[in-house]
């Protein structure tokens, strides 16, 4: 039974290897570098230098990771793109990681996953250098986490192509794209059976999108997209037709369990500011870390969030050994994000008045985590998957 | 797919046991715990299987494994339907006898160690005073030099696990008041010794088929051969000691918070009210997802910190956060499981009002919450 020598070779956590933290470091200094010094002034005005910013990450090797260098990728190394996700976190700003974060992780994903060569190259290779912006809109104002409900239709048109109708809203990334995957329902009458996906360009007539305005999230641009009477063509499809919706759902493990892991990331760096701030902070003549209910509060915290953390890649190791994964994935997103929201409200609470003024970025953390609950299905419809993976 | 911590080989580990504690020892668990104790044929037979210090080197006895397979064992004896059984057996195995191994000589590894391992004699662990439980520093059981070589133990011990019938006892005394932490050092005290007495058995709201001592030592005379480690440094030495605890407590309470939730959840698809099975109501079904989600959290909390300690780290912060978050969430889970049985949870025969009783000491022993809190927060310089 002795096995001194076991874990030697085990990559820390069964994830990382020294290469993942070599890349780490690299991720790192371009965030903390390139992003964070910026993160306030790009904040405060709701823009940041778009296109400048994204053709930097994609030389760094941002959006690479999940990708063959065939098409200008570093991978495929989904643990690669798990530090990426979890560098990208500390920038400051929850919007510019959502904003790169999206493009990482969801249209040109789609792209890679579901797409013909052809697309791949005229979509995936110039979005993993950065240079051609993708997004992915499925949800609509009347069909959120229910993804089957959703109306915008597509039809076929007289030239052979397919005419798309509808709205889509809360589309992350979606006034700054080039290309947007749409899902849309080609068999209204099949239900979930009646979904396909299509790829659509910005700049296609009948295709507009507004930006909407929102109260986290600031930096990064959150679009409604309207489609009247939109014409694509045929190779305009991206998958299987009528298989959009379980594709979609193929993707959410995905979008979740990077959305778990920026949770946790931005959890730890809301705590460490709070910490900050509190052992600097006086009161009653000693610092407020020194009074014994907040330093129990602040233990509480981390240690929620190494539990939290625990789970996340628990839920990672499985995906990578491409395992369902459903439920640990769904659990590892809601908890991860409920707890970033309460750790954001805990933070925001040892600041006081502070707190709650603008100058503080306290407040943004607590802005910015509220959409954890909420966006990639809610806390409601994971405890709904978990609930159901154990048959009730 | 397996944590890292675990191999093939640990899940043989995890298949024999299994198969010995539910034809073993589980037939008699109802028995055991009405009349509040197990017999001691149950530590000779899980020495002679290798379940007792499967951590151990061979040549002690042992099995030469890791903290894999201790954790394996501490989650199958969750299956034998009383905590008081796994709780004992932890005791011996992953508590009193680790310093031993860790801190003794040859001698006291010999005559101490192996035949606890075997199972041949019953050890206790004596922390806890009156006066000093979590607040190890405030223990005023006092050794002093008896002027021939060896050493005079006066004091009081109380909450000692397995103390009403132990053969030896792992002991922590102060050797030197002045000395503040290096004033503290172990000793190896046979129970037979003149003056060590059990003062009372210990009637308990949970845990009711482990034996629980307050004991008085007046005037026991100990040979310098049986002080264990280095005289002035019991402090370090049982701080040590409790890291592992901590561990092994967690793995057990975790295993007993998951078999629970199986029996509520088959409970939960079974039973019809308002014309449907209970776990369809959208408010049960979130009630097992949250269940399920902070359970799985706790127990992959565990195994992450016990890898680590297996890599050579010694992650002290890590394990007080195991052992803080596994008795919070395990303590929820028994509590919303009892509500989600009714009535039938509230009864005794469904076996869920013992394992909620049980899992209320997890947030006491081996340092409770707040102590919990307090080595965290000083780990992070608050």
């Amino acid at each position: 039974m002795a096995t001194a020598t076991r874990f030697a070779a085990v990559p820390r956590a069964g994830l990382f290897t020294p290469e993942h933290d070599e890349l780490r470091d690299v991720i790192r200094q371009f965030v903390q570098r390139g992003l964070k010094p910026h993160a306030e002034e790009w904040e405060s005005s709701g823009e940041f230098p778009v296109r400048d910013v994204f053709a930097q990450a994609g030389t760094v090797g941002v959006f690479g990771a999940k990708y063959q260098p065939e098409y200008g990728g570093t991978g495929p190394d989904l643990v690669a793109d798990a530090v990426i996700t979890e560098e990208l976190a500390l920038c400051g700003s929850g919007g510019v990681a959502a904003a790169l974060g999206a493009h990482k992780d969801l249209g040109p994903y789609y792209v890679y996953r579901f797409g013909t060569e052809e697309q791949r190259r005229r979509y995936l290779v110039p979005a993993i250098a950065g240079e051609r912006i993708g997004a992915l809109a499925i949800t609509e104002p009347t069909a959120g986490s229910d993804v089957g409900a959703i109306r915008t239709r597509a039809e076929r048109s007289p030239g052979d192509g397919w005419r798309l109708t509808g709205t889509k809203t809360f589309i992350t990334n979606g006034p700054i794209a080039d290309f947007v995957v749409v899902a849309a329902k080609t068999d209204p009458a099949a239900g979930r059976s009646g979904i396909s996906l299509f790829v659509v360009e910005a700049g296609t007539p009948g295709f507009s999108a507004n930006r909407v305005d929102t109260v986290g999230w600031r930096t990064s641009h959150t679009g409604e997209l309207v489609f009247e009477e939109c014409e694509v063509e045929a190779g305009a499809i991206l998958g299987d037709e009528n298989r959009g919706f379980y594709h979609i759902m193929a993707s959410f493990q995905w979008e979740r369990i990077v959305m778990a892991l920026s949770a946790v990331t931005a959890a730890q760096a809301t705590l460490e500011l709070a910490m900050a701030y509190a052992r600097d902070r006086q009161a009653f003549g000693r610092p407020v870390s020194k009074f014994q209910v907040w330093r129990h509060r602040f233990a509480d915290m981390a240690t929620q969030i190494e539990a939290a953390r625990s789970l996340s890649y628990h839920a990672l190791r499985k995906v990578v050994a491409g395992e369902d994964a459903v439920r640990e994935v769904s659990m590892a997103k809601w908890l991860a994000t409920e707890l970033d929201w309460r750790v954001a409200d805990e933070a925001l609470q040892v600041h006081g008045g502070y707190g709650y003024m603008m100058e503080y970025p306290v407040q943004r953390a607590w802005r910015d985590a509220r959409l954890g609950p909420i966006g990639g299905g809610t806390t409601e419809v994971m405890k709904e998957i978990i609930g159901r993976s154990f048959g009730l | 797919m397996l944590h890292p911590l675990f191999t093939e080989e640990h899940e043989q580990l995890r298949r024999s046991v299994r198969q010995f504690v539910e034809s073993e020892l589980a037939p008699h668990a109802q028995e055991w715990e009405r009349e509040g104790g197990f017999p001691d044929w149950v530590f000779k037979r899980m020495g002679d299987l290798g379940f007792m210090g499967v951590r151990f080197p061979e040549e002690y006895g042992g099995q030469g494994g890791d903290w894999g397979h201790s954790i394996v064992i501490a989650e199958e004896m969750a299956r034998c339907g009383s905590g008081g059984v796994g709780m004992a057996i932890a005791v011996q195995s992953e508590m009193a006898t680790p310093p031993i191994f860790k801190f003794g000589t040859e001698a006291q590894k010999q005559r101490f160690l192996l035949p606890a391992i075997k199972g041949e004699k019953i050890v206790c662990l004596g922390i806890t005073e009156p006066n000093a439980g979590s607040d190890v520093a405030g223990i005023e059981t006092t050794a002093r030099p008896d002027g021939d070589g060896g050493w005079v133990i006066n004091g009081r011990k109380i909450f000692i696990t397995n103390g009403v019938r132990a053969d030896f006892c792992v002991l922590v005394t102060r050797n030197d008041k002045e000395a503040g932490h290096h004033g503290f050092s172990l000793f190896l005290v046979d129970t037979d010794t003149p003056g060590f007495e059990v003062s009372r058995k210990l009637d308990k709201l949970g845990m009711r088929s482990s034996d629980t001592a307050e004991l008085v030592l007046d005037d026991v005379r100990v040979p310098s051969e049986q002080l264990l480690g280095e005289q002035g440094h019991g402090f370090v030495e049982i701080m040590w000691e409790l890291q592992g605890e901590r561990v092994i407590g967690a793995a057990g309470s975790i295993a007993g918070g998951w078999l629970v939730f199986e029996k509520t959840l088959a409970y939960a698809k079974e039973r019809h009210a308002f014309g449907r099975p209970i776990g369809r109501f959208q408010v049960n079904r979130h009630k097992f997802a949250t269940m399920a989600t902070e359970l799985e959290a706790a127990r992959q909390l565990l195994y992450d910190t016990a890898l680590a300690w297996e890599r050579g780290e010694y992650p002290v912060k890590q394990i007080s956060m195991v052992k803080l978050y596994s008795g919070l969430v395990v303590n929820r889970v028994m509590n919303e499981c009892l509500q989600l049985w009714g009535g039938m949870g509230y009864a005794t025969e469904t076996g869920i009002e013992r394992a909620w009783r049980d899992s209320r000491l997890l947030r006491i022993g081996g340092g409770t919450d707040e102590i919990m809190r307090e080595i965290i927060s000083k780990t992070m310089g608050l």
